[in-house]
Formats: C-alpha cells, structure tokens, sequence
C-alpha cells in the first residue's frame, strides 16, 4: 500500500491539484503588476509632475493639480516653442542632409560592384560604435575655429554623421529587397537607368527609406550630447531645455518637455512594423 | 569596369567624406591631444587622469558590468517567458508590456527615475502606502544604483527584442524534443534555447555597453556629482577648465574600454567559428 492510496493524502493531492490553476493564476497577476508597476511607474510619476501645480513632501501625491505649468510652456512667445522649432528644424534639416548622402550610398551599396565595400559599411557604424562624448569635444573645438560652434548647421551635421548609420544601412537593404527583374524590365522597355531607378527602384525601395528617415528624425530630436557641446550657448534644442529645467529644479517643465519628447517616440513605436518589412529587416546589415 | 567602379565609388563618397569630416578627423585630434605635451609625445595626460580619476574609472566600470549583467538576465527571463510560457494571456500582455521604455530618449529616462527614485518619488510612495516598507525606511536611489536602475529600465527592452527574435526562429523541434523527454522549461532554456542564440545576445550586449559608455545624461540627472562617471568628468574637464589634454585621456582610455569589449566579442565569435 502506497502513500497515493492513504485516504488522506488522496484528499490532500485533490486539494491540491484543485488548487494549483488559481494560484499559479495569482503569481502570474502578481508577477505581471510588478513588472508593470516597474515598467510603467516612471512614466506616471512624469506625468503627475506635469500637472502638479504644488507637490511637497509629506505628501504622496500632488497637492494641487491644474495645467498652468502646460500653458507657461505652450505660450508662443514662450522658450518651450521656440525650442521645439529649434528641435523640429534642426531634425528636419538633419533628415534632408542624411537622405541626400544615403539613397546613393545605398544604392551604390546594394546593387554596384563597390572595391572594399564590407569596411565601407562598417565605417558608417563607427561614429555609433566610440564612446561619443570624446568625440563630440573635439568636433566642437574644430567648429568653434571655423565658426559653427553654436550655429543650427553645426548641430544638423553632427547630427546627420551620427544617423548615417541608419539612413545608410537601411537604404542599403531597401534597394537590396528590390527586385531586379522589375529595373531589367524597365530597362527593356526602353527606360534609361536614371529613369529606371527614378521611376521603378526608388519608389519601391520608399517604405524603408521612409523608416530610415523616421529613425534619423527621432535620433536628432532625442539627441543631448552632441548638442550639449555643439550647440551651447545659442542653440537650445528641447533635451537642452528639459536639462536646463530638471537641474534647476522646475521639474513640471522639465516633465511636460519630457512628455513632448514622449510622442513621436511612441507613434514611432506603433507604426515602425509598417514601415520596416520582414524582408528589409532580414537584409540590414548585409 | 572601372568607370562603372568610379561611379559607385562617387556615389558613396560624399557619405563617407561626412564620416572622415565629423568622426574621423575629431578621433585623430583626440588622440593628439591626450598623447602629446607641448609637441612631444607623452602620456603625462594620462598620469593626471588616473591620479584626478581612477575612482571614477573603477566606478563607471563597474556601473556598467553590472548594468550589462543585469540586463542580461532581464532579456533572458523575458525573452524566454515569451518563447517558452504556455500561459497565452501572460504572454500576450508581456509582449505589449516590455517594449515600452525602448524608444524613450535617454534624457527622458533620466528625468523619469529622477522624480521616481527618489525619497519621496512615487516608487518610495507606493511602497509606503502598500504597506511594504515604513515611512522611515524611505531612502534615495539616486546614486550608482539610479544610474544602474535606468540602464537596465532602458537597455532590457532593447536587448530581449533582438534575444526575442532570434529565439522565435529557432527549430522548435528540439525545443519540444526536450519538453517530451521530460526536461522543465527552465531546463530547456539554459540547456537547449540559450547556448543557441548566444551569438545574438553577446552582439547586443556589446551594443548596449557601448550605450551605455557614451551617455552623459543620465549620471548627470540622476546621481550625485563624486564620484561619478567618466563622460560627466570629461564635461567638467572642458566646461571648468578648458582642460582638452586631460578630457582627451579620458576619452582614450573610454575607446581603450569600448575596444576591450569588443575584442572579447570578437574572440568569442572566432572561435565559435573555429569550432563549428
């Protein structure tokens, strides 16, 4: 006789196997809440400083709310706007010089027969691949000598040498993923190859391009480091601003520039897979 | 063959002058600077900067180890909840949780745990209203474990979504071969998922050390000022001084850093290679 036959240890095994569904349920609840809790928590302590008009210890949360410090920061003539038109030039410029540098990189990259072409594709890494602060002194010595230390086309060219990593590499495997048939074919039907490339490569290789794009923009508009040397004192892009406020203590401005800084981030997040298909992916990098 | 050669390579030339004109150059002048005293080749710079900063060194050092081996256990319990759990709702919900922090800006990481660990933050608070710890037990962790705290908050998501993908093209079989003759899911990950995917997560912890090298936002947001990490050091030595000499060291010895890192990467693969 067995212990498995013992009537009590038959009822305790059924308890138990009654049992083990719901707490096991339990622990992976409480395991997800920790975890989210963990996730999620530093983003809500943001946004409860954004609107916290008053919050001083001992209190746990604020003492009053109200959106005063939100319109101190969207007043047109306010830093905050003119910041973010700073930040979004500075971006939208960056993404224009990295473009016009990286679609015939890319090009030239994926389909034409290059000499040394793995160490080519490995230098755009290197500015990504060194500990940046030490470059990033230097280059702001050499501008100060040249003048654009502090100007708006220093800061896009640093931040354009920094992104090209991306705009490159995914162009590269943006017109990689092409087909080549369908440029042969134009070429047959008469096409020349400026036309073939104008009118066939380019607009099937757009959604990756568009993706590399977006990554430039989001890396220039989140950039700090390069700015902080580069930019000082008369560019003051949004992380200039969120950095000046938090040091200074102004921890609703600071956190409201934070959540701005928040949104493309995000929109970024849900809609990259659109952008960014399984078969460039496979390909970045080659 | 040559022509079409030409035009390739002018095609790639105006990219690549940017990288000779923004990288290059600038590293050619670190290095200059930090190995030369009035014309002559010297490595008194670097005397100054272990004697003003060794501790510094040390401690951004081990700042970012742990950072790493910490984010390395998060992606692998994450990545391996995600391949392996057979709960489809915790999963699910895993899976849209653990991507958040990925794209948020370092700053922004930086000003978030500023506010959430300390004192008084919301993480202390919680903790106080849930009844875990005492009102008296409230410390700050804006010191080295902040700074490790958001490394790890920012780079896991990072890391699990590439150890994430490559886990998913895996061979299930030898998964489910391991899952039929018994092994527990813990098992199957350490012995059979992860010696797989290794090379990925060596890569992007590699990354993520480089990363984590380079960021001056976060220690300067979210510890104190001594001691502190090299990349604040090399911002003071130029903000208060004007010191290049000294910042360049700094600089050097962060590629010397980086450079190790990449060289165990490198040998790793080697010889993994070798072997196969």
């Amino acid at each position: 006789m067995s212990a498995q036959d013992l009537p009590l240890f038959r009822e305790r095994s059924v308890v138990w196997s009654r049992l083990r569904a719901p707490v096991g349920t339990i622990l992976k609840v409480l395991g997800l809440a920790a975890f989210a809790f963990w996730l999620i928590g530093p983003l809500v302590n943001l946004a409860l400083w954004s609107v916290a008009e008053r919050w001083y210890t001992p209190y746990k949360l604020p003492v009053t709310y109200g959106t005063r410090f939100w319109e101190v920061v969207f007043r047109p003539s306010g830093d905050a706007m003119t910041s973010l038109g700073t930040s979004v030039g500075i971006a939208l410029l960056t993404v224009v010089a990295a473009l016009a540098v990286s679609v015939p990189a890319g090009y030239a990259l994926a389909r034409l027969r290059l000499p040394f072409r793995t160490a080519i594709m490995i230098a755009f890494l290197l500015p990504q691949a060194f500990p940046s602060v030490a470059i990033y002194i230097n280059v702001a010595r050499i501008f100060y000598t040249i003048g654009l230390a502090g100007t708006v086309p220093g800061v896009v060219l640093v931040h354009a040498a920094h992104g090209l990593v991306y705009s490159v590499w995914i162009a590269t495997a943006a017109f990689a993923a092409v087909d080549r048939d369908l440029e042969l074919a134009a070429r047959n039907m008469g096409a020349g190859p400026l036309r073939a490339f104008a009118t066939v490569t380019l607009p099937l290789a757009a959604p990756g391009i568009v993706a590399s794009a977006i990554f430039v923009f989001l890396e220039s508009l989140d950039e700090f480091t390069a700015t902080f040397f580069v930019g000082v004192p008369q560019v003051t892009t949004l992380p200039l601003l969120l950095y000046n406020a938090s040091m200074g203590g102004n921890y609703q401005i600071a956190s409201i520039t934070a959540l701005i800084l928040l949104v493309p981030s995000v929109l970024f997040m849900l809609v990259i897979e659109k952008f960014l298909k399984a078969d460039v992916l496979a390909k970045v990098g080659q | 063959m040559t022509q079409s050669r030409l035009l390739a390579l002018g095609l790639v030339a105006p990219a690549l002058a940017l990288v000779a004109a923004l990288f290059l150059y600038p590293l050619g002048f670190s290095l200059v600077a930090a190995f030369t005293k009035d014309g002559a080749l010297s490595l008194a710079h670097f005397g100054k900067a272990f004697e003003l900063y060794s501790v510094d060194i040390v401690y951004t050092l081990f700042i970012v180890l742990l950072s790493g081996v910490l984010t390395a256990l998060a992606a692998i319990a994450i990545a391996g909840t995600l391949t392996l759990g057979e709960t489809p709702w915790a999963v699910a919900v895993l899976k849209a949780l653990y991507r958040w922090p990925l794209f948020i800006p370092f700053i922004v990481a930086g000003q978030c745990m500023r506010t959430f660990l300390a004192k008084n933050g919301l993480m202390n608070n919680s903790f106080v209203a849930m009844g875990i710890i005492e009102p008296l037990q409230a410390t700050s962790l804006l010191d080295w474990r902040g700074i490790v705290i958001t490394f790890v908050w920012k780079q896991a998501p990072f890391v699990t979504l590439l150890l994430a993908g490559a886990m998913a093209s895996l061979d299930r079989s030898t998964i489910e071969a391991g899952r039929n003759l018994g092994a527990g899911r813990l098992r199957v990950l350490f012995e059979i998922v992860l010696p797989q995917v290794m090379p990925t997560l060596l890569v992007a912890l590699v990354l993520s050390f480089v990363t984590t090298m380079s960021v001056l936002s976060v220690p300067m947001m979210v510890a104190g000022s001594q001691p502190t990490m090299m990349t604040v050091d090399m911002a003071f030595r130029i903000n208060a001084y004007g010191d290049y000499p000294v910042a360049n060291a700094l600089g050097v010895i962060s590629y010397a850093i980086t450079g190790l890192a990449a060289w165990f990467y490198l040998r790793q693969s080697i010889r993994r290679e070798v072997a196969a």
